[in-house]
């Protein structure tokens, strides 16, 4: 059993977009507030503070999670993927991405780091979503620019591009 | 909207988890998936000394279905349930209710005791505890009880769990009988306004309501029909003491029970 004091910073290890990663976080400290204020990855937005809006969705162990419903002390060890994550290099945008710009799926941007980070959790495991499955996912976002419709339309977008690519892996 | 300050324990043991809980009591809370307690501690509606995870125990995170009930460990997310693949053939009610239960992205770490142990009056989980009449097993180091769901709520995010108490697993019978859900959310995966399950009985049916009265509330009808059901129903709107609030009114929450109620009566006794 370990017990970490209130009020002192604790080192945790993990792993930040496939790289090993350090850093000190007070028990208190939120997962939003370590990636963003310690780590300096502020890809990840935070909004309600309460897990309702989705900003923050980032993937631990490849599922989606809340960061802000997740202690920084909890990921101890963990997977950690963020939004930082999807892009190959800093000048090219990932697949989703370049589908979202394609499409509009942004105007403001507060909500897409997160709805991001769902859509690339849930496309690793169902490669060939229908739109009422990519509806339901994005029920647990949200977006006040957009009206949800061009996101739709990106998430279904790159579903067919990541599968032809992984067919040409395949092939 | 940060959490107060507290002690962090990872327990490795049960029996540490257990002690801690029986020496710090009420200043003591247990976190798993913490899709509930988080929220409370970011808004410091509570601000307990001690926080005890429990998500490294590998004894808690079992599904177990044994002589007709099916045990779900306090270690277990939401998203494992769902995805087991007996769900549909034994909890088929669990199976309706749960993808209610939050959105994917709340399932993947909240886990089902966690949602008991929260006993919001709107949560699908509670609800379908209390309709399949479930038992909820509770453990501190001095003793081990079982607590029928009906025994267990107590009202608004209140239960008979005492403080040295641990919840290790929730139990739901396995029933073959027909049984249905519906609810009525602002957004899916939103608290239910109104959230109803069904379930066919021996001599009529069960029906359970949760987001009206402060918890789930089940009554155990006749077979009835036409206007003595709607009768029925509407007598067990009024007995739930709805309040208006900014998501509904007080009569619309009625209207809801009376609609979804003689809906659901009529899919399972068809």
């Amino acid at each position: 059993m370990s017990r970490l004091q209130a009020g002192q910073r604790h080192p945790l290890r993990f792993s930040l977009n496939g790289k090993p990663c350090a850093g000190e976080a007070e028990p208190r400290l939120l997962l939003t507030d370590f990636l963003r204020h310690q780590i300096g990855a502020t890809g990840t937005h935070v909004g309600c503070e309460h897990g309702v809006c989705g900003a923050c969705t980032v993937s631990v162990d490849g599922k989606p999670t809340r960061a802000c419903l997740t202690l920084a002390v909890q990921i101890d060890g963990c997977e950690v993927r963020t939004v930082e994550s999807l892009a190959p290099t800093p000048d090219r945008l990932g697949v989703l991405q370049s589908a979202f710009k394609r499409n509009y799926a942004l105007q403001c941007g507060f909500c897409t780091a997160g709805i991001l980070m769902s859509l690339d959790c849930f496309l690793r495991e169902h490669p060939r979503p229908d739109e009422q499955s990519i509806r339901d996912l994005l029920s647990g976002h949200l977006c006040r620019c957009t009206g949800y419709t061009p996101i739709v339309r990106a998430a279904i977008e790159a579903a067919a591009e990541l599968a032809g690519l992984r067919e040409k892996a395949d092939a | 909207m940060k959490p107060a300050a507290f002690d962090y324990v990872r327990a490795e043991q049960l029996d540490e988890a257990l002690d801690v809980l029986g020496r710090e009591g009420s200043d003591a809370r247990v976190i798993a998936g913490g899709q509930s307690l988080m929220a409370m501690l970011n808004m410091r509606l509570a601000k307990p000394k001690t926080l005890i995870d429990i998500m490294r125990l590998p004894e808690l995170a079992r599904i177990e279905n044994k002589g007709g009930t099916v045990t779900v460990g306090a270690g277990v997310r939401q998203a494992s349930l769902l995805e087991w693949p007996e769900l549909g053939q034994n909890l088929q009610l669990v199976a309706l209710a749960l993808p209610w239960t939050g959105h994917a992205q709340t399932r993947s770490r909240g886990t089902v005791c966690g949602s008991i142990a929260h006993a919001d009056p709107s949560a699908e989980l509670p609800l379908v505890l209390q309709t399949l009449g479930g038992e909820v097993h509770l453990r501190s180091s001095r003793r081990r009880r079982r607590v029928a769901a009906n025994d267990f709520f107590a009202g608004m995010m209140a239960t008979t769990r005492d403080d040295e108490e641990l919840i290790e697993a929730v139990s739901f019978p396995v029933i073959s009988e027909r049984c249905a859900f519906r609810e009525v959310a602002r957004r899916h995966g939103d608290f239910a306004i109104v959230a109803c399950a069904a379930v066919k009985t021996a001599v009529g049916v069960r029906l359970a309501v949760g987001g009206v009265a402060d918890m789930p509330a089940a009554r155990d009808f006749p077979h009835l029909e036409g206007s003595a059901l709607d009768d029925a129903l509407n007598g067990f709107a009024y007995e739930l003491d709805a309040r208006d609030d900014v998501h509904a009114t007080a009569r619309y929450r009625r209207d809801l029970v009376r609609m979804i109620g003689r809906d659901l009566v009529r899919e399972v006794l068809q």
